[in-house]
């Protein structure tokens, strides 16, 4: 399953490239990318486990930038 | 402004006045530091947190860390004023970056505007109002003038013009009427008409742009993968530099102080930020620039390509040519020109070949159909009908041969349609298929721009091939071709370093498209194929969208490297001088959130390198 969320108050272009490394790294994750411009997050997991990778990068986004969260 | 940059702006005069008013105050030596300690704090207390919170989460090459530390340490050194005034300004460029940032959102939402928000669909005898995407196939939608067309479809009721400068940047109207196909994302401008939907929101042409535009940032060109490689090293080789600077040179020399206030200085230059955000942000304002003027291009690393291109191959027909037929000659053998394209067209009146269409066009008088008995058509050569009670034939040599008349050839290149009358031959009609009106100006331009070969290919005869190369001013043509033939020409032409890029309808050359460094459709608005198959898609089909693409996509790359070179040099100059003592703080600051805010500004100069180009 592959979504898109909006990402808040991401405001540093070298935060949202941390973040795009450290989602990659999340096991299950076959394809992320973090936009910085459009402020958009795409992820894509197996369907099984979205929801479990999702609170992975959930956490990956507050550790790079603490007021950054991702809208569901 | 939005709330969080208000908020700033009023904790860095807050900090400002506090900071004068310490530095005013008599006070004693004892009390002092504690004065200075109050607009430290409201500058900086949420850069102080974040730094903490970051070491905790064990990110310590972060900017707020980076700031904290530098100013913590002048803090420590006693520089109380400087420390405060650091923490101001760095809060003051950060303001900047952030409505930098944020005026460039915008026009890249502007970009995006093109989504239409509603659809006024009919069931059950009534209008409803849903969003786009609850619109099934097949169903009717009502446009009223002024809005924009929710999704591809056929007209079936009511005529109007409609705008497509939001897709194409072509500004003049187009006429729109009962059975036209209409696309998503354009306007409707002046009669309210009713659309059967041809596909659903997601598969229209209006999504599927406005995905490519914003998922061109993941294909990355080989500068900015370079640039984002290069900041995962330069951070912490600057933050070790500058360890080593606090260290090393005063245990030989001494004075700490000094050193470690030359090492504060590299912690400030140390963040990347300026790099990482204006390398994308003027590929982007590039890519969004271009598809303002109908140019998609499906990522960062096609402008690159597109920037350097060498070759440029074009398919014949429906590329440069218009793709349909007209008469530019006419030679009877006794009648007069008219009395010829008079026979012709009354014997090609019931085909619906191209051909005939455009004998027929050519004649543009009616036909009196009683005087047309019956019809045969032979495939590949032509029509035999009878007439007047006689029999005329028009079509190619074997028909000629099959009707017996003796014809001869033409010395003007075309297509060449041959009339007899039973055995005796009245002359001959040539049909070309034309150049496209900007095509010969369009190659020109090319030149003018350095590439340093135009290709043409094509199915067609050599000798047609060569006289509309000739007209359109291209260097190289290979005629007669197969289908597998283009791919291999185009094959046969790559080159490391030199990329070709090939220009065709995107219908039946997507093999071809797919096989060139650069695939370019043409005339693509409302072709799924041809925008699923090329890397850039030209909207509607004129020839002087390529040459300029290749100058939007010169001017981006030169933008990044502006940026690159312009970021690097000076935070290298900062570095270099603060290692010598020639830095302050205030420049080191400038060569961090200063240079950000300068490269970003000039990165949304991509943005209107369309509008530019056009200027010229």
């Amino acid at each position: 399953m592959r979504k898109t969320f909006e990402l808040c108050e991401l405001d540093c272009a070298a935060c949202a490239a941390k973040m795009e490394d450290g989602i990659r790294k999340i096991e299950g994750v076959s394809h992320v990318q973090v936009n910085f411009l459009t402020r958009k997050l795409t992820l894509e997991a197996p369907d099984d486990i979205f929801e479990a990778v999702l609170k992975k990068a959930e956490a990956v986004c507050r550790k790079t930038e603490p007021d950054c969260r991702i809208k569901r | 402004m939005t709330r969080r940059q208000k908020i700033l702006l009023i904790r860095i005069i807050a900090a400002a006045v506090t900071l004068a008013a310490a530095a005013l105050v008599p006070a004693d030596g004892k009390i002092k530091p504690f004065l200075f300690l109050v607009p430290y704090i409201i500058a900086g207390y949420d850069v102080i947190k974040r730094a903490a919170v970051n070491i905790i989460h064990g990110q310590i090459f972060d900017e707020k860390f980076l700031m904290a530390a530098a100013t913590l340490g002048a803090w420590a050194l006693s520089e109380y004023t400087e420390a405060s005034a650091v923490m101001i300004f760095f809060q003051i460029g950060e303001l900047f970056e952030s409505i930098a940032v944020g005026k460039s959102r915008k026009s890249i939402a502007g970009l995006m505007d093109i989504k239409p928000e509603s659809a006024a669909v009919l069931r059950d005898g009534k209008e409803v109002r849903v969003s786009p995407e609850e619109v099934e196939k097949g169903e009717l939608v009502t446009v009223r003038p002024g809005e924009k067309i929710p999704l591809d479809g056929i007209i079936v009721q009511g005529s109007t013009s409609v705008n497509t400068a939001a897709l194409t940047g072509e500004s003049l109207p187009r006429d729109a009427a009962e059975g036209d196909r209409v696309v998503s994302g354009t306007v409707n401008l002046t009669g309210a008409i009713t659309v059967k939907t041809e596909s659903v929101y997601k598969d229209s042409t209006v999504a599927k742009i406005l995905d490519m535009v914003e998922n061109s940032s993941s294909k990355k060109a080989r500068t900015e993968n370079f640039i984002t490689r290069f900041s995962k090293y330069y951070t912490p080789c600057v933050v070790g530099a500058a360890l080593l600077l606090a260290v090393v040179p005063p245990l030989f020399a001494g004075e700490w102080i000094k050193w470690i206030n030359r090492a504060l200085i590299f912690l400030v230059v140390s963040c990347p930020c300026a790099l990482v955000i204006s390398v994308p942000l003027s590929f982007f304002g590039g890519i969004g620039g271009a598809s303002k003027r109908g140019i998609l291009i499906k990522g960062s690393n096609f402008v690159e390509a597109l920037a350097k291109a060498d070759t440029v191959v074009f398919d014949k027909t429906g590329t440069l040519t218009t793709g349909t037929f007209t008469v530019t000659a006419v030679h009877p053998e006794k009648m007069s020109e008219k009395e010829l394209l008079s026979v012709a067209a009354a014997a090609e009146s019931r085909s619906n070949h191209p051909i005939a269409e455009s004998i027929i066009a050519a004649h543009g008088a009616d036909i009196d159909s009683s005087r047309i008995g019956k019809v045969n058509e032979y495939a590949g050569m032509g029509v035999e009908a009878e007439i007047d009670g006689e029999y005329i034939y028009a079509g190619n040599r074997k028909l000629m041969e099959k009707a017996g008349a003796r014809w001869h050839g033409c010395h003007i290149a075309g297509t060449v349609i041959h009339i007899a009358k039973k055995g005796e031959y009245l002359g001959h009609i040539v049909i070309t298929d034309r150049l496209k009106p900007d095509a010969a100006a369009a190659l020109g331009e090319l030149k003018r721009l350095g590439i340093s070969k135009t290709v043409m290919l094509t199915g067609d005869r050599a000798e047609i091939a060569c006289s509309t190369a000739e007209e359109a001013g291209v260097d190289e043509v290979r005629a007669e071709l197969l289908p597998d033939g283009k791919v291999e020409a185009v094959e046969s032409m790559l080159r490391p370093g030199k990329p070709v890029a090939f220009t065709g309808d995107g219908i039946n050359d997507a093999p071809v498209l797919a096989r060139a460094d650069i695939g370019i459709a043409m005339g693509a608005m409302g072709s799924d194929a041809a925008i699923e198959a090329a890397d850039i898609v030209l909207m509607d089909d004129r020839i002087s969208a390529i040459p300029e693409a290749v100058r939007i996509a010169r001017r981006t790359v030169a933008i990044v490297w502006q940026n690159i070179i312009f970021a690097l040099a000076v935070k290298a100059a900062v570095l270099a001088a603060g290692a010598f003592g020639y830095a302050n703080m205030w420049l080191a600051i400038f060569a961090d959130v200063g240079v950000a805010v300068i490269v970003i500004i000039n990165a949304m100069r991509a943005l209107s390198a369309g509008k530019r180009a056009d200027k010229k």
